[in-house]
C-alpha cells in the first residue's frame, strides 16, 4: 500500500507539490488527472527517486517502508515501477540484456535466485508475444530507433517482466494511437490483482476507458483538489479542469 | 632517470649488447645532444615525463620466475613471452605458420631515432625482441606477444613484424607486470600489398609502471593495418603510432580506448600519413576517466600531394566520471592534396543523468548502471573487433576495470 502524507517537494527553490495526501491500497488502480504544470510528473519522479527534486516536508511509504530516503534501485526492488512519459534511449545497450540485468538485480536484492539467459529469454519472448510486439524488440538497443508507440510498449514489456507491486504510469497514453493504447491498457489490466496497484497519471480520460480506475484524483497547482470514482474522469472530460477545481 | 643516466647505463653495457653497434652509437648521439623530450616541445605539451626522470632503474636480471596471466592461456594460441624485455623460450609457444627470430633486437626498417627520442633510447639499449614474418599468401592465424615487467627495471624491447604480399595475421599484444618499471618497446610493422594485420593491444602494466611505446607501420597497396589498443594500466603511459599508407587503397584503423583512474596519465598519439591515392584511415578513440586521471589524444593526419581521394576520419570522445579528471585532445590535419575527405571531431561529457536514472529506476544498482553505460560508450570501439577471443580478452579487461576503480 502506498501512503503519501503532506508531501511537499520542488526543484531548487520552486515548490511544485504543495502538500499531497494520497493512499493507494493494494489491488487498486488510482488515476491522477490534472492540467499541465499541476505537478503530475513531479509526483512520479519524487516517488521513484529522480535526482534534482527536493522534498521539503511530508512522507511517502510503501508497505510501511519509507520511500524517500532510499535509492531508486532500492525502491524498484521493493516493487515500485515508473513507466516513463519519455522512455530513455540507451545506445549500445541490448534490450534483452538490459531487462535481464534489471530483473536479476531485483531478484538478487530480494534474495531470489537469478534467471539464466535461457530461462529469461523464454519469459521475455512470451511477454513480447502477448504484447503484440515485433520479435526483434529484444535484440535491439533499448528504445533506440523505436517509434513513440514502440517505446511505450517497451515500458509495458518491462513492467510485465519485472512484475511490480506498484506501477506509476506517467502519461503512458501520450503519443499512442488507439490500437497501441489498447495493447498498453491490456498489458496493465493483465497485471491487475490483489497484489498489484497502479497510479495512472494522465491528462485525458481516454486511457481510463481502457484501464478503469477505482479512484480518480484531480491534481491542481500541487494539491489534490478533488477525489471521486471513475465518473469524475468523465465529468472532467465534459466540463474541464477549471470547473472541477473551482468546485473544490 | 635523465638521458645522461641512461647514457651511463649504455656505457656500462655497450660491450654486451647484441646487434648493430653503429645504430646504437648514433642513437646515443641523439640523446646526448637533445636529451629526453620535455614539456616545451609541442608533441609533449600534455605529457610530462617527470615520473621517468624521478625514477631509478636497474638493468634486468634474466631468468626470474614468473607466472603467466590467466588471460594468456585462455587465448589458446602461439605465444611469445618476454620477461623484463628478454625472450623466454621456456614460457613461449612459437607459431608454426610464421617465422620467428629472437635473441637480438629486431631493428626493422622504419624507426626514426633521430626524431623520436624515446626510440633513440630504445635503439641505444634494446637487448632483445621478436622478429615475426609471415610469408606471401599465408594466413598465420593468431600470435600472442606478452610482456611481463618486474620491480625496479627498465627494458626496451625492439620488435618487427613483416607480412608479405597477401599474408594475414592477428597479433594480440598483452603488456602486464608488477612494481615500478619502465617498458619502452618499439615495433616496426610492414604490411605488403593486400596483406592484413589485425593488432589488438592490451596495456595492463602495473599501476606504478611507465609504458612508453612507439609503433611504426607501413602499409602497401590494398593492405590493412587494423589496430585497437586498450589502455588500463601504468602510472604514466604514452602509445605513439606512426602509420604510413604508402600504396593505393591502403587502410589503417588506429582505434583505442583509455580507461583511467586514480592519478594515471595516458596519452595516445598518432600520426597517419596518407602517401598514396584512395587511402583510408579511421581513428575512434574513447576515454573513460575517473579520479584525478588525465587522458590525452593527439591525432595528426597528413595528406601528401599525390594522395588524392584520401578518406580520413578521426573521433575522440571522453566520458569524465569525476570532476577532477582531465582530457586533452589535439587533432591536426595537414592536407596538401585537393580532392580529399577528412573529418575529425571531439566530445567531452559526463554520464547521462537520464540514462543513469532510467537504469536505476529498473532496479539496477548504481555501480552496475555506471558500468553498463560505460560499456555502451565503448561499444562503437569494441563491437567491431571481429576476433572473438581477442574481443573477449578486452571485454574482460574493461569489466575488471571497475574492480580497480569503484566509482
Amino acid at each position: 500500500m502506498l501512503e503519501i502524507k503532506g508531501l511537499r517537494a520542488g526543484i531548487e527553490t520552486k515548490e511544485i507539490l504543495k502538500g499531497i495526501d494520497l493512499v493507494v491500497p493494494d489491488g487498486e488502480v488510482h488515476a491522477i488527472m490534472g492540467p499541465n504544470g499541476s505537478g503530475k510528473s513531479t509526483l512520479s519522479y519524487v516517488l521513484s527517486g529522480r535526482e534534482g527534486y527536493e522534498v521539503t516536508a511530508g512522507e511517502a511509504t510503501f508497505d510501511g517502508q519509507d520511500l524517500l530516503s532510499i535509492e531508486p534501485e532500492a525502491r524498484a526492488a521493493l516493487g515500485l515501477f515508473l513507466a516513463f512519459q519519455y522512455p530513455v534511449e540507451l545506445p549500445g545497450v541490448n534490450n534483452a540484456v538490459f531487462l535481464r540485468t534489471a530483473l536479476n538485480a531485483q531478484r538478487r536484492s530480494r534474495g531470489e535466485p537469478e534467471l539464466d539467459a535461457v530461462q529469461f529469454l523464454k519469459l521475455a519472448r512470451a511477454e513480447v508475444k502477448r504484447l503484440s510486439m515485433a520479435d526483434d524488440m529484444l535484440k535491439r538497443n533499448v528504445n533506440v530507433g523505436f517509434s513513440g508507440g514502440e517505446k511505450k510498449r517497451n515500458e509495458v514489456l518491462q513492467m510485465a517482466i519485472l512484475r511490480p507491486k506498484l506501477a506509476i504510469l506517467d502519461e503512458t497514453d501520450s503519443g499512442l494511437d488507439i490500437d497501441a493504447l489498447k495493447i498498453v491498457a491490456d498489458g496493465v489490466n493483465a497485471l491487475r490483482g490483489p497484489n498489484f496497484s497502479a497510479l495512472v497519471i494522465t491528462h485525458y480520460q481516454r486511457l481510463l476507458d481502457h484501464i478503469v480506475p477505482d479512484r480518480v484524483h484531480v491534481l491542481s497547482a500541487g494539491r489534490i483538489v478533488r477525489s471521486g470514482g471513475p465518473e469524475l474522469a468523465h465529468q472532467l472530460e465534459a466540463e474541464g479542469y477549471a470547473s472541477v477545481s473551482e468546485a473544490a | 632517470m635523465s638521458a645522461s643516466a641512461f647514457l651511463s647505463r649504455f656505457d656500462a653495457a655497450r660491450a654486451v649488447l647484441p646487434g648493430d653497434a653503429s645504430l646504437r652509437e648514433a642513437a646515443a648521439g641523439v640523446l646526448r645532444a637533445r636529451g629526453l623530450p620535455g614539456p616545451r616541445e609541442e608533441a609533449w605539451r600534455y605529457t610530462r615525463l617527470r615520473p621517468l626522470s624521478e625514477a631509478d632503474y636497474a638493468m634486468p636480471v634474466p631468468g626470474r620466475e614468473v607466472s603467466l596471466p590467466a588471460s594468456v592461456a585462455a587465448l589458446d594460441a602461439p605465444r611469445l613471452v618476454f620477461v623484463d624485455g628478454t625472450y623466454r623460450a621456456d614460457l613461449s609457444v612459437p607459431p608454426s605458420k610464421a617465422v620467428l627470430r629472437t635473441g637480438v633486437p629486431a631493428m626493422g626498417p622504419l624507426a626514426r631515432p633521430e626524431s623520436e627520442r624515446l626510440v633513440a633510447l630504445n635503439t641505444m639499449l634494446a637487448a632483445d625482441g621478436a622478429e615475426l614474418s609471415v610469408a606471401a599468401g599465408v594466413d598465420a592465424g593468431t600470435v600472442v606477444l606478452v610482456s611481463l615487467g618486474g620491480e625496479g627495471v627498465a627494458f626496451h624491447p625492439r620488435h618487427a613484424v613483416h607480412l608479405a604480399r597477401g599474408a594475414k595475421l592477428t597479433l594480440i599484444e598483452i603488456c602486464a607486470g608488477e612494481g615500478r618499471y619502465l617498458h619502452n618497446p618499439v615495433t616496426s610493422i610492414t604490411v605488403e600489398a593486400g596483406a592484413i594485420l589485425t593488432h589488438l593491444r592490451l596495456q595492463d602494466e602495473g599501476i606504478e609502471a611507465i609504458h612508453l611505446s612507439t609503433i611504426y607501420a607501413d602499409v602497401a597497396e590494398g593492405g590493412t593495418y587494423d589496430s585497437f589498443a586498450l589502455t588500463i594500466g601504468a602510472r604514466l603511459a604514452r602509445m605513439e603510432v606512426h602509420a604510413r599508407l604508402g600504396g593505393t587503397a591502403a587502410m589503417a584503423h588506429l582505434n583505442a580506448a583509455q580507461l583511467l583512474g586514480g592519478v594515471q596519465h595516458a596519452d595516445f598519439t598518432t600520426v597517419v600519413t596518407h602517401d598514396a591515392p584512395a587511402t583510408q584511415s579511421r581513428q575512434t578513440v574513447k576515454n573513460v576517466l575517473t579520479g584525478r586521471s588525465h587522458g590525452v589524444f593527439q591525432g595528426k593526419i597528413e595528406v601528401s600531394r599525390i594522395a588524392q581521394k584520401t578518406d580520413g576520419y578521426q573521433m575522440n570522445q571522453a566520458l569524465l566520471l569525476s570532476p577532477d579528471a582531465e582530457i586533452n585532445c589535439k587533432p591536426q590535419l595537414e592536407i596538401y592534396a585537393d580532392d580529399v575527405k577528412c573529418s575529425h571531431g571531439a566530445t567531452v561529457g559526463a554520464l547521462d543523468a537520464d540514462q543513469y536514472f532510467y537504469l536505476r529506476s529498473r532496479g539496477v544498482p548504481a555501480a552496475e548502471a555506471r558500468a553498463i553505460l560505460v560499456r555502451a560508450f565503448l561499444a562503437e570501439a569494441l563491437d567491431p573487433i571481429a576476433h572473438e577471443a581477442g574481443r573477449a580478452l578486452l571485454e574482460n579487461a574493461v569489466a575488471g576495470w571497475w574492480e580497480r576503480h569503484p566509482a
